[in-house]
């Protein structure tokens, strides 16, 4: 807007700042209790400015753990989590690709069937089919196991329906102009469609990290062995005490490590989707 | 260098729809044949089953004396320029031009040797490096012309390969293609709607309508002597004017004997009506003026007759002074009249000895 209206820009910039603090002030209450010590909050009250002890709770955290939680170091965890969600950003965005690919460009039989067969799954999430998958899971011999922490939750339709609907405003001309040029199927993906999807799967390798990162039924269900804990559920475990008080400053420091590594996928592949944003011509 | 021949040739689509219904076609080996026809003729489906994007329902398709209606289009040995250009986007012009070559297995040297070559020809060298959006219209169909020159093919296909251009870029690229298909001597099919592009570009001209070969040969032939009413509505512009005889002998015009009885329709040329009277025979009508259309160079009068539907175009020399109304007489030789049967609406010769 180009309007200048000193009370309507102070009342904007009020309701955004509002918006922010909602959003950020328990970000930033997790960080003031990370720096504190144990004792810190038996009184009720989370104090508002930083303690003195962030450096001993972080070590703490990665290096030792806490034992009563049961509860490994965090390093391990967090490369659990890592793993995680790696995998499943990768496999899913390589087996949807590749199905997209076969339903936009071959002529086979049953193909609008097999779309739908794809697209209509996207209304069963893992939730719904969690006990017959982990009783597969469980038969397959996968429990607790980076195999079985991934590969139920691998195939996608959201990301194949969004391949799709890209492919399909590829002109058809390009695929054709390929071919003149002597690319065969397998080729012509590579060479033209994949570089072209580059944008594309940069937005959902982000969408699925954090979706792969952020699991927490599953690792739960699914790993009894200390091993195979992933950050997410691990939290849980750490405020899971009993007969005594949680460790909130161990908690929150932990709750800070784990919301690291998905800011920093968002930071970095920031700059591809402004990228994609600028060179959207086909 | 190689001719291509279409023989019977038939595209019959999943749904039962038959685009094309019989084509027997011979495109000599380095002319340039524009197959020319209104929308939805078949004009682009023929290419693309020369091309070898559609499959051949019928007939045969042969290039260069081998018959390649199985062969996939990169076996066939042909190059196609397409009406959106499609160069791919995420390449730079090198990569554009050099694709083809590379998945052919030609040496590294000899591409950059063509590349440059083509690029000197069409003018393309100072964008080289450059990506297909950051180019004009006018650069990007060059480009897309140079990836079908590097790869020095059999044959050229153009599918209305100027219409995404504006009217003076269009005229300009027009000579260009022509100059191109004569320096190289390959052997190039070319559609269009556009018949002024068919008639400047074609060593033969092919019209299409409905599936099938209305009439070919070279262009102006095809223009002077149109074989049959559609060529002659479509050839031309402003077309062919198309009376029937009943509405001019209804004026009284006197008709020479010469035309055949059988004839329901006359077509006259806008250039062979005039206002004067010719020296040889002729046939007078007598109009009013309804509107005039000042090209520059020349007039278009559009003329009322009394009882005929259509106003009657006659095109002349310089700026035509008349207003709406005044009254017009217009001649036509007798030798510039086309006779079109009653019924088939096929060309008949007027008796030129009587």
């Amino acid at each position: 807007m180009v309007e200048n209206r000193p009370f309507l820009t102070f009342l904007s910039h009020l309701v955004l700042i509002a918006g922010v603090f909602v959003v950020a002030f328990p970000v930033y209450l997790a960080f003031i209790a990370s720096t504190h010590g144990p004792t810190d909050f038996l009184s009720g009250l989370i104090p508002l400015l930083p303690g003195p002890h962030m450096i001993e709770n972080y070590s703490t955290m990665l290096t030792e753990g806490v034992s009563t939680g049961g509860a490994p170091p965090l390093g391990t965890m967090m490369w659990n989590s890592l793993i995680m969600a790696l995998t499943i950003a990768i496999g899913k965005i390589a087996i949807s690709i590749l199905s997209a690919f076969a339903i936009v460009y071959f002529r086979f039989p049953f193909r609008q069937t097999v779309f739908w067969a794809i697209f209509i799954t996207l209304m069963l999430p893992v939730e719904v089919r969690i006990l017959p998958t982990f009783e597969v899971v469980a038969n397959l011999k996968m429990l607790n196991s980076y195999a079985g922490l991934t590969i139920p939750l691998i195939a996608s339709a959201t990301a194949t329906f969004l391949f799709r609907q890209f492919f399909l405003t590829v002109p058809d001309e390009l695929m054709e102009a390929a071919r003149v040029d002597g690319a065969g199927a397998l080729k012509f993906f590579r060479d033209i469609l994949l570089p072209l999807s580059l944008t594309n799967i940069a937005a959902l390798f982000v969408i699925l990290f954090i979706y792969g990162w952020n699991q927490y039924l599953w690792p739960l269900l699914i790993t009894t062995d200390a091993d195979y804990y992933t950050i997410v559920m691990g939290i849980k475990r750490l405020a899971d005490v009993t007969d005594a008080e949680p460790k909130w400053n161990l908690v929150m420091s932990a709750t800070v490590l784990a919301m690291l590594p998905p800011v920093l996928v968002v930071i970095f592949m920031q700059r591809l989707f402004v990228k994609g944003l600028v060179e959207t011509e086909k | 260098m190689a001719g291509i021949e279409i023989k019977n040739v038939r595209k019959t689509y999943a749904g039962g729809v038959e685009a094309i219904k019989g084509i027997d076609l011979t495109i000599p080996d380095g002319k340039l044949v524009v197959l020319v026809g209104p929308s939805g003729c078949g004009k682009s489906t023929l290419l693309r089953m020369i091309a070898g994007l559609e499959t051949i329902t019928d007939g045969t398709i042969e290039i260069g004396d081998k018959v390649v209606n199985k062969l996939e289009p990169a076996e066939r040995d042909i190059a196609m320029v397409f009406q959106n250009y499609a160069l791919y986007p995420h390449m730079s012009v090198r990569g554009n031009l050099a694709y083809g070559l590379k998945n052919r297995g030609t040496p590294k040297v000899e591409i950059a040797e063509r590349i440059e070559e083509a690029a000197r020809i069409l003018e393309i060298t100072p964008f080289l490096d450059r990506k297909p959006r950051q180019l004009s219209g006018g650069q990007r169909q060059r480009v897309a012309m140079g990836r079908a020159i590097v790869r020095q093919p059999k044959a050229f296909l153009f599918d209305e390969p100027l219409s995404n251009l504006d009217a003076k870029l269009r005229g300009h690229m027009r000579v260009e293609i022509r100059r191109l298909q004569r320096t190289f001597k390959t052997t190039a099919v070319y559609v269009t709607h556009d018949q002024l592009e068919a008639m400047t570009l074609a060593d033969k001209l092919v019209v299409m309508n409905a599936g099938r070969i209305e009439q070919m040969g070279k262009p102006l032939d095809v223009y002077a002597n149109p074989q049959s009413l559609f060529v002659a509505a479509f050839m031309g512009s402003p077309g062919m004017n198309l009376i029937a005889v009943g509405e001019l002998q209804a004026l009284g015009v006197g008709l020479p004997d010469a035309i055949p009885a059988s004839t329901g329709t006359l077509g006259l040329r806008p250039e062979d009506v005039t206002l004067e009277a010719p020296a040889e025979p002729h046939i007078v009508i007598d109009a009013s003026l309804d509107a005039v259309e000042l090209v520059g160079s020349e007039s278009l009068v559009y003329a009322r007759a009394q009882g005929i539907e259509k106003d009657i175009v006659v095109r002349t020399p310089g700026i035509h002074p008349g207003e709406p109304g005044d009254a017009l007489t217009l001649h036509v030789a007798h030798s510039a009249l086309h006779c079109f049967e009653q019924t088939t609406g096929r060309k008949v010769e007027i008796q030129r000895a009587a």
